[in-house]
């Protein structure tokens, strides 16, 4: 693969965060570092065993599904057949996650760059983390998981909603949607902006950032500035993700009722009867 | 100091105050949690066992008293005016009468039913209320067994201790503002804290339709797109969710208790539960319409709702929040007055679904 014009400039040996110069090179466009080597060795033992695990059952795709424990086991270790391959293919999914935010962190040092990226993919990392580390944990059984199969884990989002009778009043929740609505629709404000001024009609001039924030100007009276959209975009992502870890680590772990009545506090406050 | 910082520690005060409050009023770990299906399929129940250790006292049984001949001659031969229990002898109708004293008003005594004298008078409400009771708990202990098996249930198993069983509902009084402002629509009786739909904004009558009424609950369709035929609408859909709310609360379980929620409607996929509820449903309905409604008349002032209705039964009247009322105990074992004949014609479809027979007064 042709490398770009400016890639062989960056293209500098040293600076690695693990490993010394042992996997400080590229192959094609991609960069492999030591943990690039561990991320796809996670990757692809965990796929070979959720093949393994679909073998011992169907290879319907819809169907296949790696569950975790009987709660049973609390927080042993279980046998491969019953929730034991579910535990090691938690295990190979976050190395893999956290190797890959490694490898990122890594060319970010060797660029000499900000840790923005991951950073933002932590949070991600954090979510997943929370479904089947974090909460499980606190809940005494690694049974508390979700299984990984495209119907079976959305029977377990059903169930596991449904066991706070209604989850649409969980408060973190409430803010977990609110951030990835916002985000998306940040997103598309910002990219039909970008789009409207930099990629006009043949013959057309291209038109400038102040095209871009006089346009906001005149629309809300404000512009965020071509900085500060890519702040506020990776506040609402990083919240959206931040606040469904959130929402669902409490479920449980911090509230064992009917999430409508957690909002009795607000029945509850002083106001309502100051006064007589 | 640069404004950016000040901006950054903004966030962080601000992120921080917000999960302060998202955890104000929680509670804490750990949990107890229970599997009721398949691995991996969430259908658990999860209880907080500091929350359960305080309504411990609620949920135990009172010791049975000493049991007493059945020989000698019978409680309707003896004593005037014996029309529910007169079968038993003469120390198992006193057991029970005292029983049912330490069940039902336990400080004011006898005397609560009965005046003090001449027992067989029938003047008292609370005489009335009470040969009714008697009625209906033989009744249900002898014809409901599709609910409750032979759990039965006796005087204390709602009262308590209490004259009045602690819950209850009256209708919900139909507020003279219907519409919050001109131009909003119908509030449909919705968006008002309340237990009856365990604090949800749904509507509050579920009771009425359900419990009392034999509406019916099902919102599911069976084709994959909505037909001509299927007229179920999303208002009717949060009305049957009220109650669904309201089951689950009053036995301390959660919508995984009778169903796989990803297909609610599907009973091949739901557990034994879900059956034992839907007779739960007609069994509240008997109740309701069969022993409660005739009683209205003839109370006071005092013991009737908002709307001048009697106090009726729903769920929680017997479980308290836990799945088997009393735990499990089987009182009714000790006082086998309170098990009445079995109806032969008695027919659990005849409740609002293939028919009312069941169903006496207004609501037949």
């Amino acid at each position: 693969m042709a490398m770009l014009d400016f890639e062989k400039k960056y293209r500098v040996r040293g600076g690695t965060l693990l490993g010394g110069d042992l996997f400080d090179f590229w192959i094609g466009p991609f960069y492999v570092g030591i943990f690039g080597v561990l991320s796809a060795m996670f990757a692809v033992l965990g796929t070979v065993l959720i093949v393994y695990g679909a073998s011992q059952d169907t290879f319907n795709l819809w169907q296949i599904s790696i569950a975790p424990p009987d709660l049973s086991y609390g927080l042993a270790l279980a046998p491969l057949e019953e929730g034991g391959l579910w535990q090691i293919i938690t295990v190979c999914a976050l190395g893999a996650f956290i190797t890959w935010a490694l490898r990122q962190a890594e060319i970010s040092k060797k660029l000499g760059m900000g840790y923005h990226v991951p950073v933002a993919f932590g949070f991600a990392i954090l979510a997943y983390a929370s479904l089947v580390v974090i909460r499980p944990l606190l809940m005494g059984a690694w049974g508390h998981g979700f299984p990984y199969g495209i119907l079976s884990h959305l029977d377990w989002v059903s169930n596991v909603g449904y066991q706070y009778l209604h989850f649409h009043y969980n408060p973190a929740h409430m803010l977990a949607i609110t951030f990835f609505f916002t985000t998306t629709l940040a997103l598309a404000l910002h990219g039909g902006l970008i789009l409207s001024v930099t990629n006009p009609q043949k013959g057309e001039p291209v038109k400038t950032a102040e095209h871009e924030n006089s346009f906001f100007r005149d629309l809300i009276g404000y512009s965020i500035g071509s900085l500060g959209i890519h702040r506020l975009g990776l506040f609402l992502a990083v919240n959206a993700a931040f606040w469904s870890a959130v929402c669902i680590i409490i479920s449980g772990p911090f509230w064992t009722r009917g999430w409508p009545e957690w909002w009795n506090w607000w029945l509850n406050i002083p106001i309502w009867t100051w006064g007589g | 100091m640069s404004s950016s910082m000040n901006l950054n520690r903004s966030l962080v005060a601000g992120v921080l105050s917000a999960g302060l409050a998202v955890m104000a009023g929680c509670e804490k770990p750990p949990v107890d949690s229970e599997q009721t299906g398949y691995r991996g399929t969430g259908m658990q129940d999860v209880d907080n066992p500091r929350i359960e250790a305080e309504n411990a006292a609620l949920h135990a049984a009172p010791e049975a008293r000493e049991s007493v001949s059945s020989e000698g001659p019978r409680a309707g031969e003896i004593y005037q005016n014996v029309e529910v229990l007169e079968d038993l002898s003469v120390a198992e109708f006193t057991r029970l009468m005292q029983s049912m004293t330490e069940w039902v008003a336990p400080e004011q005594g006898c005397t609560y039913c009965h005046d003090g004298k001449d027992f067989a008078s029938e003047e008292l409400y609370t005489y009335q209320v009470s040969r009714k009771m008697l009625q209906m708990t033989r009744d249900v202990n002898a014809n409901w067994d599709t609910h409750m098996s032979d759990n039965g249930v006796t005087c204390y198993t709602c009262h308590r201790g209490e004259n009045v069983p602690s819950e209850t509902w009256f209708e919900e009084p139909s507020s003279p503002k219907t519409q919050v402002a001109a131009g909003l629509g119908n509030v449909q009786m919705q968006n008002m804290a309340s237990d009856k739909p365990a604090y949800a904004s749904l509507p509050r009558d579920a009771f009425e339709r359900y419990l009392l009424g034999h509406e019916d609950l099902t919102v599911e369709g069976d084709t994959v797109l909505p037909t001509a035929d299927w007229s179920k609408s999303l208002k009717g859909t949060e009305a049957s969710y009220s109650l669904m709310m309201h089951m689950s609360d009053s036995i301390g379980g959660n919508c995984t208790t009778c169903h796989n929620t990803g297909r609610l409607g599907q009973w091949d996929e739901s557990p034994v539960q879900r059956e034992i509820s839907w007779h739960g449903i007609r069994m509240t309905r008997d109740i309701n319409v069969n022993y409660m409604l005739p009683l209205e008349g003839n109370q006071p002032e005092a013991r009737l709702g908002p709307t001048g209705d009697i106090a009726k039964v729903n769920c929680a009247t017997c479980h308290y929040g836990r799945q088997l009322p009393l735990n499990g105990t089987k009182m009714v074992e000790d006082y086998p007055g309170l098990i009445g004949d079995e109806d032969p014609n008695f027919d659990y479809m005849q409740f609002g679904d293939l028919g009312t027979e069941g169903l006496s007064g207004d609501n037949g």
